[in-house]
């Protein structure tokens, strides 16, 4: 569905993706995990068309986005949760979901969405009214991804969902991303908290300063020597 | 309360209404794009002459000159905004600040060459130009109709930004430029409404000015425009409502402080710079300003 060939961006000088290569089929979750600096969010802001790149492609459905403007690559389908979460602090939330919609014009199926993202996020029923500035942090990131989603996105990109969240709030999150992907989401996330990623993912790539140096099933990912030392903080004696 | 005093008060209304719709196109810009836009006090000159041309010279019928002049201001500060503020978006906030100050000599030198330095006056139209009589002051049909006009504006700016599509993405984009792209928002569209909309209320501005003070010359937006950016900033830049104020403190205050302390008219200027000097020390983000502390 989203392919990356070759991608290379670079930064004043600086080379923040060194050729990538990657492939996000429908349906699946795909993790893109890696420490910081490895060029996570560098891959998704390119996509997004924030960044520009220097050479590759991005090709999505078959057709080539790269260079494209950000408000077109949303148009086909392709949402992105910042980093950050990002919502809107003088909006409210119910005004931070109608702008998630921004290029719909569908009033009465945006309507019907408000409130199915009500459903999987209760607790933005009951502050639809408020600022989202005044959220916590778990109630902004379920803010950012009920935003995402009133796009109708066909793919939704997550750029560090966990961060600085509760352990029990991530579980929920996590399980909400299932969820939405169940509904037909593809989704291709971007974790340091490579453990939970692997969990959940299809396939997952390991990005290490700007290359993709390991890829495999989330699973396989999981059972990995090296992805164990490296991101899941275990030692080969451990159990898990 | 005697009749002077009522006349003065409906003059300082006035005044405070003409101020508070150019600085509402400071704080609407300021919003959006954090710069102080020093354009702006001569694109309230430009719509002045635009008035002048139109209705002197081409002799346009006065509601349709105004339609006219409100309408190719709008263009006009899209234009300036297109072609000087825009190029360096991405660079430090002061090259956009000089820039801005550029666009400001600019704007004073054309007209300068233009339409020479040389006072025009002001058509006088009958219609505002008549008084009516209360309680036994004459006051001019024009001192009611400026603030009639900027309240019946303000309401319609207050439902836009509030309520519409379009104040939603206004609101999105002064907060977080990137977010909003990825929104879909066009940025680029979203700021040339707002500089559009901000040249628009100077034109009106500028033609009710014209009418109480009939007179049209290419430095007639810098003093204004400094006043007007002091409202802003009294209000608290960034808020609409806040410039409405301020606007309405420096009008009413200025020809009070005239009325009452007559022999101290000649520091009419310099009262509205000692109001900016106080406001920025007791209270440096204005009345309604904004707090600048943020959840993370």
């Amino acid at each position: 569905m989203l392919r990356i060939e070759n991608l290379t961006v670079a930064y004043g000088g600086i080379e923040a993706l060194k050729g990538i290569t990657l492939e996000v089929p429908e349906g699946n979750i795909v993790t893109l995990i890696g420490a910081n600096g490895a060029g996570k969010s560098t891959t998704l802001r390119s996509i997004m068309g924030l960044v520009k790149s220097r050479s590759g492609k991005v090709m999505y459905q078959g057709e080539e986005i790269t260079g494209m403007k950000t408000s077109e690559i949303v148009a086909k389908g392709i949402t992105l949760v910042p980093e950050g979460r990002r919502v809107f602090p003088n909006l409210s939330v119910v005004e931070n979901l109608m702008i998630g919609a921004y290029l719909r014009t569908d009033r009465e199926e945006i309507q019907k969405d408000i409130q199915w993202v009500y459903d999987l996020f209760p607790r933005l029923r009951e502050r639809s009214w408020q600022m989202a500035g005044t959220l916590s942090g778990g109630e902004q990131q379920m803010l950012a991804v009920g935003r995402a989603l009133m796009s109708r996105p066909k793919i939704m990109m997550m750029d560090e969902p966990s961060l600085g969240l509760a352990p029990l709030v991530v579980k929920h999150i996590f399980s909400i991303i299932k969820e939405i992907r169940d509904r037909g989401v593809t989704i291709l996330l971007i974790e340091q908290n490579a453990n939970v990623a692997l969990h959940i993912a299809d396939w997952g790539y390991v990005l290490e300063t700007g290359n993709i140096v390991l890829s495999g099933k989330g699973r396989e990912l999981l059972e990995n020597e090296e992805v164990k030392s490296a991101y899941l903080g275990k030692k080969k004696e451990k159990a898990k | 309360m005697s009749s002077t005093t009522l006349q003065h008060l409906a003059n300082g209304v006035s005044l405070g209404s003409l101020y508070a719709l150019v600085a509402i196109g400071y704080t609407m810009v300021y919003g959006i794009l954090r710069m102080i836009n020093f354009a702006h006090g001569d694109i309230f000159m430009m719509a002045a002459y635009f008035a002048f041309f139109g209705i002197a010279t081409f002799r346009v019928p006065w509601p349709f000159a105004f339609i006219g002049v409100i309408l190719a201001t709008a263009l006009l500060g899209m234009l300036v905004e297109r072609s000087a503020y825009r190029p360096l978006r991405d660079a430090p906030k002061n090259s956009i600040l000089i820039s801005a100050i550029g666009v400001s000599f600019l704007l004073e030198n054309l007209a300068n060459y233009l339409f020479s330095g040389k006072p025009k006056a002001f058509p006088e139209i009958t219609f505002f130009a008549n008084t009516v009589v209360i309680g036994g002051v004459s006051i001019q049909v024009i001192t009611f109709f400026i603030p009639a006009v900027t309240m019946i504006i303000l309401a319609i700016l207050l439902y836009i930004i509030n309520r519409t599509k379009l104040g939603m993405a206004m609101r999105a984009v002064s907060k977080d430029y990137e977010t909003a792209m990825v929104m879909g928002i066009d940025i680029n569209k979203v700021i040339a409404a707002t500089f559009a909309i901000g040249s628009g209320l100077a034109a009106m501005g500028a033609i009710m000015w014209g009418i109480k003070y009939p007179q049209v010359q290419p430095m007639m937006g810098v003093m204004p425009g400094l006043k007007c950016f002091i409202a802003a900033v009294i209000g608290g830049i960034g808020n609409i409502k806040g410039a409405v104020i301020g606007g309405f403190i420096l009008g009413l205050g200025e020809i009070l402080l005239v009325a009452k302390l007559s022999s101290l008219t000649g520091y009419r200027d310099a009262f509205a710079f000692i109001l900016l000097i106080l406001i920025l020390i007791f209270r440096p983000t204005g009345i309604l300003g904004e707090k600048t502390t943020e959840k993370v």
